[in-house]
């Protein structure tokens, strides 16, 4: 098992023509991921050649659904588009929406997530390098080759951050790696991703990364203590940001004495969970957990 | 982008919420010829982003043009902590009979956009929050309805408005509203909100911070950015499309990913801890890309900042492996030339790390080290900044 996406995913590409689409359409194909078709109304009707595997493109994402029987969307669409890419996703009920855009404004993301509310889709993103259910499937742009199938659950705010520890603990793999983004304003948060992991049997133990801005990981740890019994580790970045700047992701940025990794670390140890100082010395924290 | 209160004063009159006449100088002079125009005692303050100007002395009142331009004087240049005074703002006094609170701001953990008003204004909301909680009304905004008369009413209903300005209070909420959605802001507030003596109510301060990720659909919000306090650094690699943020510390910081680059500063931070406490100069995320021109355009950016002592390029070979990485940095110093002078220390992981290592190894480059961990790496920067 794994969560959110697994083998039998077919997932479609909004933004496929363009440059980033049409780049990690290719990564996503080359690591086994099912692609089954591309959305833009303006090039329906047409197959994009990729090395060989020619993907349909459809004029929407409803007629993609009915004609593939796709139930995930990975949305590559400039911000500008962003906000309706997503609503039409919303609007034909697909199962996951993968965001991976970065710069989409704040007053979309909160849009298109109470539009999104009482709907049967589970967004993930925005600005988030999606995720991967190594040896299955895989939607976004983690790259698929620094590990492999296994029994960690990873989520995280921070794509590179995901890689490093992806690739730490390479040896012993991972059921799911989640990226959820580094926006304020995000779909797929830390509490879904542990809930998923803790009912998911092949994950036994599970990475949680966190970083300054917000209050998301103090509520994961309240999370962890009342729901969460499998072993949990944790790394918060972001001990040295100054208050008030933004530190790369837009939701990354200690206001007052708010939303600082020292808070964040405290609220997770009292939970239980064991935080690493470097992504290494939290790497190794999980070794000695699952004993490798 | 957080805006100075004149520009928050502006923003809002065109949207034609109530403010009182005024505007900014940059001279004693220019003070003295706005409160010439208002021919009325006005109050001059000062244009810092913090809080506390009226206890730093940057806020006073005069009686006339004379004084205001005598206050300007004083005023201008002052240091408000941290924030050097450019700008003054001089705008008509007024009396207050009464001060209320009104805000609409993101709410980041509920996802949705909330509405906080208070009929106790004067103060810090957060103080209000803490002393009175009961008398903040807090009310959710949905982002796909917005605020109309019928939710406005809702929100000054629930703060408990007094019967004589509720019409006026709503029409303001309305409007606000207009500012925060057409605008995309992430926080309107206006403190005090304020009922003169006649039974006017006026925004008397606001602040604005607008979500720069918008910045597409309001060219406009551009020429609202403050230059003039703009570190030099952080000015000049904003005009290059890097991430940058300049911090106080000795070793200048390149990786690839926020989270990464974050993380890498607190490494670096635990290490140097060991060599007398030396500390990150920066933050720099050259992006999932590290191509060779951002490279050198990074290094170029770390390398003229003077405290700089030695630079740690830590890149994760994802997306773009660490062949090309390495093939990166060789080429920016090729770049660079003469003017790379402090060491370098390189951590490359991921994918193709032996490939990308063997390019640096060969190059043999005199400036540079390579060490294979990132807290390893870490640690030898440190070092090398506190030699």
């Amino acid at each position: 098992m794994s969560i959110f996406l697994n083998e039998n995913s077919k997932v479609i590409v909004q933004g496929m023509t363009g440059s980033e689409g049409r780049k990690h359409t290719q990564r996503m194909l080359a690591s086994g991921t099912s692609i089954v078709g591309g959305v833009n109304p303006k090039k329906a009707g047409q197959k994009v050649d990729f090395e060989g595997a020619a993907v349909p493109v459809f004029g929407s994402v409803a007629e993609a659904m009915k004609e593939t029987g796709a139930d995930v969307s990975v949305i590559f669409v400039p911000p500008a588009g962003a906000r309706n890419a997503v609503i039409e996703a919303v609007d034909a009920q697909i199962g996951l929406a993968v965001v991976i855009t970065e710069g989409i404004p704040v007053h979309d993301s909160t849009y298109f997530w109470a539009h999104a509310q009482g709907g049967s889709t589970r967004i993930i993103g925005p600005n988030c390098p999606g995720l991967i259910s190594p040896g299955r499937s895989n939607a976004g742009i983690i790259p698929a080759n620094i590990t492999q199938q296994g029994k960690i659950g990873l989520v995280s705010k921070s794509g590179t951050l995901t890689y490093q520890m992806m690739y730490e603990l390479r040896d012993i793999g991972f059921s799911t790696a989640v990226g959820i983004g580094g926006d304020p304003v995000i779909g797929t948060t830390h509490i879904d991703c542990l809930q998923a992991f803790q009912d998911d049997p092949e994950t036994e133990a599970i990475v949680m990364i966190g970083e300054i801005g917000g209050d998301a990981e103090e509520r994961a740890a309240d999370f962890i203590k009342a729901n969460v019994t499998k072993p949990v580790v944790g790394y918060v970045a972001g001990f040295t940001a100054p208050e008030g700047k933004t530190m790369g992701h837009a939701g990354a940025i200690v206001s007052g004495s708010a939303g600082t990794a020292q808070a964040k670390k405290e609220a997770l140890e009292a939970a239980g969970v064991r935080v690493g100082k470097t992504p290494s010395e939290t790497a190794r924290l999980m070794r000695e957990i699952v004993g490798a | 982008m957080d805006l100075f209160e004149y520009q928050a004063r502006d923003l809002l009159a065109s949207h034609g919420v109530p403010v009182l006449p005024g505007g900014v100088a940059e001279t004693p002079q220019q003070a003295e010829a706005i409160a010439r125009e208002i021919a009325a005692p006005v109050v001059v303050k000062a244009q810092v982003k913090t809080g506390g100007r009226g206890k730093a002395g940057g806020v006073k009142l005069a009686d006339d043009a004379e004084s205001a331009r005598e206050h300007a004087q004083n005023i201008l240049g002052l240091d408000i902590k941290g924030h050097i005074t450019h700008r003054v703002m001089v705008a008509q006094a007024s009396d207050i009979a009464e001060e209320y609170y009104f805000s609409y701001l993101l709410d980041r953990a509920n996802r949705t956009f909330l509405a906080m008003a208070s009929v106790e204004g004067g103060m810090e909301i957060e103080e209000i929050a803490v002393s009175k909680p009961e008398a903040l009304a807090r009310i959710p905004v949905d982002a796909t309805v917005g605020v109309d008369t019928q939710k406005a009413a809702e929100i000054v209903d629930a703060a408990g408005f007094p019967a004589e300005v509720r019409d006026q209070v709503i029409a303001i909420a309305v409007q606000l509203w207009d500012v925060f959605s057409k605008e995309d802001a992430t926080l309107v507030e206006v403190n005090p909100l304020a009922k003169a003596p006649d039974g006017t109510v006026l925004a008397l301060d606001a602040k604005v911070t607008l979500d720069d990720n918008a910045r597409f659909r309001h060219p406009g919000h551009e020429q609202l950015e403050d230059t003039a306090s703009a570190d030099p650094l952080e000015a000049a690699a904003k005009e290059k499309d890097l991430n940058y943020v300049k911090l106080e510390g000795e070793v200048g910081i390149i990786g690839n990913g926020a989270g990464l680059v974050m993380s890498t500063l607190d490494v670096v931070a635990y290490a140097g801890e060991e060599f007398g406490g030396v500390k990150p100069a920066n933050f720099l995320d050259i992006g999932g890309g590290a191509s060779a021109e951002v490279m050198a355009n990074g290094l170029h950016i770390i390398l003229s900042d003077p405290a700089v002592k030695s630079v740690f390029v830590n890149v994760f070979g994802g997306i773009t492996a660490c062949d090309a990485v390495a093939n990166g940095i060789v080429h920016a110093l090729q770049l660079l030339g003469d003017e790379a002078t402090k060491p370098l220390v390189v951590r490359l992981d991921g994918n193709n790390v032996e490939e990308g290592r063997r390019i640096l190894a060969e190059a043999n480059h005199p400036l540079v080290t390579l060490v294979d961990t990132m807290d390893g790496a870490a640690r030898r920067a440190a070092e090398l900044a506190a030699a």
